[in-house]
């Protein structure tokens, strides 16, 4: 008797440390945050002095690549003195994160929804949004395809297609609103494949699974064994808008209005274009 | 509430254990009659393995064969006009493959439970290997073998991390019980899920209480000797 309750709690003991060790994830995230907001405000006190100053940018998961490596990079060495900092994830997690009072400079979503969520919640400087870019919705095949495929309507003619689930996928989502205006949508959901996410339609047709999908612009650009057919039909769909905005609560305004700036230059612009994004 | 998830379920599983018997129940004679312990060991390695590895790996290695852009992918799609990756036969060859293991190791471990004299007898009576196998190993062998099926038939029907790999979300032929309730899940729409799950769970359990039933008489048919 004594050896099982010996055992019992071991067993207990053990599942404490697992579970303690789940939520010391969060614990370390929240640290994490804090370092961050502590070492801005730290700059915060370089701008008086003139020293360098360090912006904060939220931005879309889809926007990292061209951020991280041209955008920034570009800014910084035209903007000698402020740097960026960048994170990356959905923009509905950083919206979240920007109403708990995350100390983000600029936010820039994947869609109006977040940014008009913030501005009713006066947490973005309205004068500052601007829609910057717009993601079209494009019909892709692999690149070794031999179909016709010439045309968005060409769809019907794959015998396998695959589709972002419009049931949870926003790209699914738009891919269904515009073949549903088309009226071709009986006939490609009859022999489509739902995807659970986008990356995953993608690589279907990457892969060669499926002769023809449906993704976004920027999804298409990532890969070299798809190529783009045709966009989707402009009065077929409503636009998947990026807007960009300055947070209100920043303590950097001039920085952040460079940045958003540079954003909107040419050359920012032909940045975005290379990566898939349509300028507005 | 759409019945096609579950027709083709079962049409994939009842597809797939057919071939999977006889795959299995081969392998494992195969196997049994082999002498040398290390080659044995190996290829018992080998033919296992779809049972340890996550089906997803699975997945993978059948997306590499018949991937359209793959070598055998691509030789069945220029000179007979197949194509595996997509269809419904990826279901079932993701089913066979998935649950081929379980078939094997149940009909090998029914094989070695039978008694090795009734085979000698048999031998020193003249009857040639195949009579063997049919008329004495596999009568004796049969409540284990059996039981082996209908594990092997469960394990199909639930397949799927390969399945959605090779076979694709096609509503209508490809979405199969599993793949149903994901989208469902995935969809927010709980209650079409819970159908699909009841549907399987019931199922899944006629199946155990099938298995219950043949390895009891088994045990009975063990006790009689």
């Amino acid at each position: 008797m004594k050896k099982r309750i010996a055992l019992l709690t071991l067993l207990l003991m053990v599942m404490s440390t697992i579970f303690s060790g789940c939520t010391s994830g969060k614990e370390s995230e929240s640290e994490t945050k804090n370092e961050t907001e502590s070492a801005l405000q730290s700059e915060t006190q370089d701008v008086v002095t003139g020293e360098e100053t360090t912006i904060l940018l939220a931005a879309a998961a889809s926007l990292e690549y061209c951020m991280k490596d041209e955008l920034i990079p570009m800014f910084e060495e035209a903007n000698p003195g402020i740097k960026v900092e960048g994170t990356y994830d959905s923009s509905g997690k950083l919206q979240t994160q920007i109403e708990e009072g995350a100390d983000v400079d600029v936010f820039m979503s994947a869609a109006m929804k977040q940014m008009d969520a913030l501005d009713e919640a006066g947490l973005i400087m309205d004068d500052t949004i601007v829609s910057l870019l717009e993601n079209k919705i494009v019909l892709i095949v692999p690149t070794q395809s031999q179909l016709t495929m010439d045309s968005f309507e060409d769809i019907v003619n794959a015998e396998t297609i695959a589709i972002g689930d419009p049931e949870s996928v926003p790209a699914g989502q738009y891919a269904k609103e515009s073949l549903e205006s088309l009226g071709l949508w009986e006939e490609v959901s009859a022999k489509a494949s739902f995807g659970t996410n986008v990356t995953e339609v993608l690589n279907w047709v990457a892969e060669g699974s499926a002769d023809a999908g449906i993704v976004y612009a920027t999804d298409a650009a990532t890969t070299d064994d798809v190529v783009v057919v045709a966009e989707a039909p402009e009065d077929s769909v409503s636009k998947v808008i990026y807007p960009v905005g300055i947070v209100a609560s920043t303590t950097k305004e001039g920085a952040a209005k460079l940045f958003i700036d540079f954003l909107q230059s040419d050359e920012a612009l032909a940045v975005f274009e290379n990566y898939g994004f349509t300028p507005q | 509430m759409d019945w096609s998830p579950m027709l083709i379920s079962i049409r994939t599983a009842m597809t797939a254990i057919v071939i999977t018997f006889f795959l299995g129940t081969y392998a494992a004679k195969w196997i049994f009659r082999l002498k040398s312990q290390k080659l044995k060991m190996i290829i018992d390695g080998i033919l296992t393995l779809p049972l340890v590895l996550p089906p997803t790996v699975v997945g993978f290695m059948l997306l590499y064969t018949f991937g359209v852009k793959r070598p055998l992918g691509k030789f069945l799609v220029d000179y007979f006009s197949v194509r595996i990756v997509f269809s419904w036969t990826a279901t079932v060859i993701a089913a066979v493959v998935i649950s081929f293991p379980l078939m094997y190791r149940s009909a090998r471990a029914a094989f070695e439970q039978v008694d090795m004299n009734l085979i000698y007898a048999g031998r020193t009576l003249g009857m040639s290997e195949s009579t063997i196998f049919w008329r004495v190993l596999m009568p004796s062998a049969l409540p284990g073998v059996a039981s082996g099926g209908i594990l092997a038939f469960a394990r199909g029907l639930g397949e799927f991390g390969a399945t959605a790999m090779i076979a694709g979300n096609i509503a209508g032929k490809t979405r199969t019980l599993p793949l149903a309730i994901y989208s469902e899940v995935a969809a927010g729409n709980m209650e079409g899920a819970y159908n699909y799950v009841l549907i399987i769970v019931a199922i899944s359990f006629l199946i155990v209480l099938l298995m219950n039933y043949f390895t009891s008489k088994e045990k009975r048919y063990q006790m009689k000797r």
